[in-house]
């Protein structure tokens, strides 16, 4: 069922910005100059790179421009799944403070699979102890309150296949 | 550390790979406080224009080549698992679903490698329940990714639970370095 409150419409984007995502989303060279270099190698003007790439940020195809860190190298070692089963009518407005608590990394509202899955919120946690995440999640709880009927922390027990979610 | 000269084409070095990502999740990175500020300032608003190292070096109180040389030394070590524009796949057209399954212990591998051979699984993690095996499927259309779960279905004889996203809310993620 279609959310108005969805922000998951697709985006237009045209074959020139497919080149442009083709050739930037394995990342930005390293030179003082990188949207010349990349205009350079996908041949269009610099000027043009750059107000593609700020029309796609500005839309929010661009989530952000920066560096991405790698968890494990910056000492958090605990990344938990917390899961939460939300009243339906307060889990919108729950998911939004969830999403702005500074340990969670992404934060979705999801559908229940009964019996075997209860749960409509997901948020991931990332601390540097289990304990740390374990105390995160009792931040959670406490905003939740009542609202909040049953809740997990899912930890992975091993990576078994991570490749870029690579756009075509 | 290798000198960058202005104007000299350097490229990233691939994204780490699944065993240099282990080594670094063996020892916690040793950075300097220049590394820290650069971690904790630039995972976001990396400038559009023609000298974005300049602009961004110069709110970090470091020079221009200074910032390259270190975010290249932060890529190579694997701090950094990449540096440029972070894509919102699904608002492209692309579909990412994320989907479970429930596997007794003794069938577990059999199954998570089929799973993982499917080149529509981008992710796949063992976490602790009874829904033990996570994984994202990515295709360009959320067809082909409902494809590839029926496939994996009629082949294993395993249930596949999916979790597609219904909202996304908002996070702003700083990892404190």
């Amino acid at each position: 069922m279609a959310d108005p409150t969805s922000n998951s419409a697709k985006l237009p984007v045209d074959s020139l910005d497919l080149r442009l995502i083709a050739a930037t989303q394995g990342g930005l060279p390293l030179v003082p100059r990188p949207y010349h270099a990349i205009a350079e190698k996908i041949g269009i003007p610099a000027e043009e790179v750059m107000a593609r790439l700020e029309r796609m940020r500005a839309s929010g195809a661009i989530r952000r421009i920066g560096l991405v860190p790698n968890h494990y190298a910056l000492g958090y070692h605990a990344n938990g799944m917390s899961v939460w089963d939300v009243a339906d009518e307060l889990v919108d407005e729950l998911g939004e403070r969830v999403g702005r608590l500074d340990f969670v990394s992404h934060c979705y509202r999801r559908p229940r699979r009964r019996p075997q899955w209860p749960y409509n919120l997901f948020a991931m946690l990332h601390g540097k102890t289990r304990e740390e995440v374990t105390a995160y999640a009792e931040e959670i709880r406490a905003l939740l309150g009542p609202a909040c009927h049953a809740s997990d922390i899912l930890y992975s027990q091993g990576i078994l296949k991570k490749t870029g979610l690579r756009i075509t | 550390m290798a000198g960058v000269k202005r104007g000299a084409r350097r490229t990233q070095p691939p994204a780490p790979t699944h065993v240099s990502r282990r080594n670094a999740e063996c020892s916690r990175a040793e950075l300097d406080e220049t590394d820290r500020r650069i971690v904790n300032n630039l995972q976001g608003g990396f400038p559009i224009c023609e000298w974005p190292f300049l602009e961004a070096a110069r709110t970090l109180g470091l020079d221009e080549r200074e910032l390259i040389e270190r975010i290249d030394k932060l890529l190579q070590a694997g701090v950094l698992t990449r540096f440029g524009p972070l894509f919102n796949a699904d608002r492209l057209g692309g579909a990412n679903i994320l989907a479970a399954m429930s596997l007794p212990d003794n069938d577990f591998d059999r199954v998570a490698a089929f799973v993982n051979a499917q080149p529509e699984i981008a992710h796949n993690y063992r976490r602790g329940h009874t829904l033990n095996l996570w994984f994202v499927g990515a295709a360009e259309t959320p067809d082909k990714v409902e494809s590839a779960f029926q496939y994996i279905e009629s082949v294993t004889n395993y249930p596949i639970y999916r979790f597609p996203k219904e909202r996304e809310f908002f996070v702003e993620l700083k990892l404190q370095a």
